[in-house]
């Protein structure tokens, strides 16, 4: 008889009971949420959620939970009335450490959520948000890695009182040229031994009338540099989406140069785009006091230790020698300078910056130090602006003020970008795609419209062709969008529009085995076969070409997984794992239903199909 | 209910000269279309910028085309469903026009003289590097699923249905773009994952076919081939035609409700499932009795059995 053991019964029983609780999230909607982090990214400390809880007390509002997820607080509310209020409290009561974003939390109930239950994340074409893919320029890192070993090999030879003709790059490489053959031996030495200069091809040029060492920097360090010089720029961008107080952002490396960054919510592109793409930082140097600017910019004879600005339209030359650069920076605050009124940036250094800052102070008091401001344009250039001058009144160290910005907005905004730390080297978009919120919803709309129509239709057909037979492949097509949906949940796969398109196309699709199983059935029963005899013989031999039939599917969605990206990739998930559920539904779920239907009955003389 | 009650037996392969014409016909058509009128690529392989913009009343196109002009704009305006609904398309310009600040300023330039707020719905910008790697991309997804396909079809079946089944490919790929290129549909990313679609639906008809042929050459040892084809299609009719109607339905519903976004994809579809279903029985299934296919490609481990049989 047509009977399967019972705990195949039981099997399929859990699966889709398994598969149906993590399905049940996504048809939970969505709680107005605050999200709290830290805008440097520490630890929060223990007792900030009594402050906010105190904060929110005092202003009457009523929040519904509030827990914590790794390194942020999510405070639910019951409306987003409430929601913008606390928004505003909690800003205040937090101050500028902290970042408070609106968020939407999803309303997964908490017996749910611990066992790992979650909605499907919906895409940016269906939420709406902007998608950046952004390049690192490669060409600009590498020459400025070669610019630092320059730096570093005449530091060196500085330090050790070795005078040199000239140190310079040339193309891949680095030249140097000594005046002896004893200083280049002391140099050849020293590049080799000198841990600031590791990773080096070091070659001894024939003896001219200079005595010169060419060394090309290896494609391991190369390659190492760059890869660094990315993940840099992942952090930077990290901080400062954070500094936006996006909730839920994304920010990946696609491939060797790329870096994808997805905001969802952001409606405002011009601003993201601004913060995300800017490349400031901030440089303090010492003003050449032993050199006049003015002979300098008119004869064109710049001091070899001097570089040559203008500041409000004078010369101005500084030393090339850096007192402390903006990585040695740990917090920055826009302020008003208590003295004159005007708009500041208040500058916390690290230990390594507050330590030459203090050193450089200490000797030079009366002279002047100025602050050099330099922003990285995509093309390639580079802005350098000397934003202000000062004489050195007093020596300091770790905390000091920087005037001479032309208004709060540009204090905040630069101490915004001081905060989240400069790229590592220059990046353009190369690709940008922003969905309005309504745009997005009308996507959703459709989408579930779409695939509801289709369903239904197939159902209805599948029910009327096929009568039990039909009934019980529509039981297993439900089953199979329950699994599918999830798997999805389950695995975070993140819905789009062609995933939508995946799953409407797996259920025509999906049918296909059930089809192929009845059909055969049919053939049996017309060649004069029992009832019994028919669908078991129909089972076996529909499944060697569903088998065949899927698995050459699978091989172009594969193929669309490995080379698609984004929506694409999408389509190509859903589908493989509509083909792989489908598999399980159509041939074990429906023979386990028929099994129940027709397998237990002694006689059976006709089949409903 | 039976669309087919009775066993058909309908002779395909006795018109398969003329499906062969028919479909050489079509696949020239194709490619003359595509050489003549050439695809009308998206931003996703031209590189550009599209913005998307939702008026509060229908707009003069005229004039948002003059307004754009005045800003220094090169651009493509266009509705996009509903009247209010403008779509401009900005060709990829020089270095310092494809920065993406470019997006910034044609939305600037839209809102000036329109009463009440525009709202911005979508902006897509592509870098014209992105554009070229895309599409090798996509090339290349196609060449590599097709060779996956006929080495999984050469290690299950043999060599010959390897070729009926990819030569049912290039004709389905080849004259579905020619229809995309003849109805100028945008070709984009999403039409890419339609087209591979079509091919992962057509092999699904084709290796059911196929696994029929398979099946039936043992159990009709004394037939000609094409005799055991034409039995083994009409065994399986029904469930090409059952298949086909689901899909065709669900795509009816994405392709008139789907929204605009995904019409493109739909449209594609539809075309290659009609394409796909009939070149599994004239394309793959007539490649198989041009070459030949006999009773002895499928049955390697029984060639001794076999030739005691072939004995008068």
């Amino acid at each position: 008889m047509n009977q399967y053991s019972i705990w195949k019964y039981l099997a399929i029983l859990i699966i889709v009971i398994v598969g149906a609780v993590y399905a049940v999230p996504n048809f939970y909607g969505e709680d107005p949420a605050l999200q709290i982090t830290s805008s440097r990214g520490f630890e929060l400390p223990a007792d900030l959620t009594t402050n906010i809880d105190d904060a929110l007390l005092v202003e009457q509002i009523s929040f519904s939970s509030s827990e914590q997820q790794g390194n942020r607080l999510l405070y639910r509310f019951k409306n987003t009335e409430d929601q913008i209020k606390a928004a505003d409290v909690v800003r205040k009561a937090l101050g500028e450490q902290y970042v408070v974003a609106l968020n939407l939390a999803h309303a997964t109930p908490d017996g749910l959520r611990a066992i790992g239950g979650k909605p499907m994340t919906l895409g940016l074409d269906l939420q709406g948000g902007v998608h950046f893919l952004m390049q690192v320029d490669m060409d600009t890192a590498r020459s400025q890695q070669l610019d630092r070993y320059v730096d570093d090999i005449r530091a060196v030879l500085r330090d050790q009182g070795i005078r040199y003709v000239s140190v310079r790059h040339e193309g891949n490489g680095l030249l140097v040229m000594l005046r002896t053959a004893e200083d280049r031996d002391q140099t050849l030495n020293l590049m080799r031994t000198d841990q600031s200069l590791v990773g080096l091809d070091i070659l001894e040029l024939p003896t001219g009338e200079s005595f010169g060492i060419s060394a090309t920097v290896q494609e391991k360090q190369l390659l190492e540099l760059q890869q660094t010089a990315l993940k840099q720029n992942i952090t930077t961008l990290r901080n400062r989406v954070n500094e936006l107080g996006v909730a839920e952002p994304v920010i990946q490396q696609q491939g060797a140069d790329r870096v994808v960054v997805q905001l969802p919510g952001v409606q405002d592109t011009v601003e993201a785009k601004k913060i995300i793409g800017a490349t400031a930082t901030l440089e303090y140097r010492s003003v050449d006091e032993t050199n006049d600017a003015f002979t300098a910019s008119q004869t064109g004879r710049i001091p070899p230790e001097s570089r040559l600005y203008t500041y409000q339209g004078n010369p101005l030359l500084l030393k090339k020698r850096l007192i402390v650069s903006g990585d040695q920076l740990i917090g920055a605050s826009a302020s008003f300078d208590q003295q004159t009124g005007q708009p500041s940036v208040s500058v916390t250094l690290d230990g390594v910056g507050s330590k030459r800052m203090l050193d450089f102070t200490r000797e030079n008091v009366g002279n002047r130090m100025a602050v050099v401001y330099i922003e990285q344009k995509p093309s390639g250039s580079k802005i350098e602006d000397v934003i202000s001058v000062a004489v050195v009144r007093e020596p300091f160290g770790k905390r000091f003020q920087t005037t001479g910005l032309g208004s709060i907005r540009e204090a905040s905004q630069l101490s915004l970008l001081l905060r989240a730390g400069a790229l590592a080297a220059p990046m353009e978009i190369v690709e940008e795609r922003t969905v309005g919120p309504s745009l997005g919803a009308d996507n959703v709309a459709k989408g579930f419209k779409a695939v509801i129509i289709g369903f239904v239709l197939v159902l209805v057909l599948m029910a009327f062709y096929y009568k039990v037979f039909g009934l019980v492949a529509n039981m297993a097509l439900f089953a199979n969008l329950v699994l599918l949906v999830s798997l999805l949940s389950m695995l975070g796969a993140t819905l789009t529009m062609p995933g939508i398109a995946g799953i409407v196309l797996t259920i025509g699709m999906a049918v296909d085995a059930n089809v192929l199983i009845f059909e055969r059935i049919r053939e049996e029963l017309r060649n004069g076969n029992t009832p019994q005899a028919s669908i078991r013989s129909g089972y076996e031999k529909a499944f060697s070409t569903i088998a065949d039939a899927n698995i050459t599917t699978l091989i172009a969605a594969f193929v669309l997984f490995l080379f698609g990206t984004g929506p694409v990739k999408g389509f190509a998930v859903t589908l493989s794992l509509g083909i792989l559920t489908s598999m399980f539904t159509a041939i074990m779920g429906t023979r386990a239903v028929i099994n129940l239907i027709y397998g237990g009955k002694k006689r059976v003389t006709k089949l409903s199909i | 209910m039976k669309l087919l009650n009775r066993k058909t037996n309908i002779d395909f392969m006795s018109r398969r000269n003329i499906a062969l014409v028919f479909s050489s016909i079509l696949i020239v058509l194709s490619i003359i279309t595509l050489a003549t009128k050439g695809l009308n690529f998206g931003l996703d392989f031209t590189g550009g910028t599209l913005i998307e913009v939702g008026y509060p009343s229908a707009p003069n196109t005229n004039d948002v085309r003059d307004n754009l002009a005045s800003a220094g704009f090169d651009s493509i305006v266009q509705t996009f469903g509903a009247a209010t609904d403008i779509v401009v398309r900005i060709p990829p310009g020089d270095v310092e026009e494809s920065s993406a600040e470019l997006s910034t300023r044609v939305l600037a330039a839209l809102s000036q003289g329109v009463e009440g707020e525009i709202e911005m719905r979508r902006v897509e910008f592509v870098g014209p590097q992105v554009g070229d790697e895309l599409a090798e991309q996509g090339i290349l997804a196609v060449i590599y699923a097709m060779v996956g396909v006929f080495l999984y079809i050469m290690f299950r079946f043999q060599w010959r249905f390897s070729v009926g089944a990819v030569a049912a490919l290039f004709h389905d790929i080849i004259i579905s773009m020619g229809i995309i290129s003849l109805v100028q549909i945008e070709f984009d990313l999403t039409v890419v994952a339609a087209i591979l679609a079509v091919v992962g639906y057509s092999l699904n008809d084709t290796i059911v076919v196929f696994d029929r042929i398979r099946e039936n050459f043992p159990r009709f040892r004394k037939r000609q081939p094409v005799d055991v084809i034409n039995t083994s299609i009409n065994e399986t009719l029904s469930r090409t035609l059952m298949t086909s109607g689901t899909t065709l339905l669900v795509l009816f519903a994405l392709f008139f409700v789907g929204g605009k976004i995904i019409h493109g994809f739909a449209f594609t579809l539809l075309v290659g499932i009609i394409v796909g279903t009939y070149s599994s029985i004239y394309v793959a299934s007539a490649a198989l009795v041009l070459l030949r296919v006999s009773k002895f490609d499928l049955m390697a481990p029984e060639k001794e059995g076999a030739a005691i049989d072939a004995r008068p």
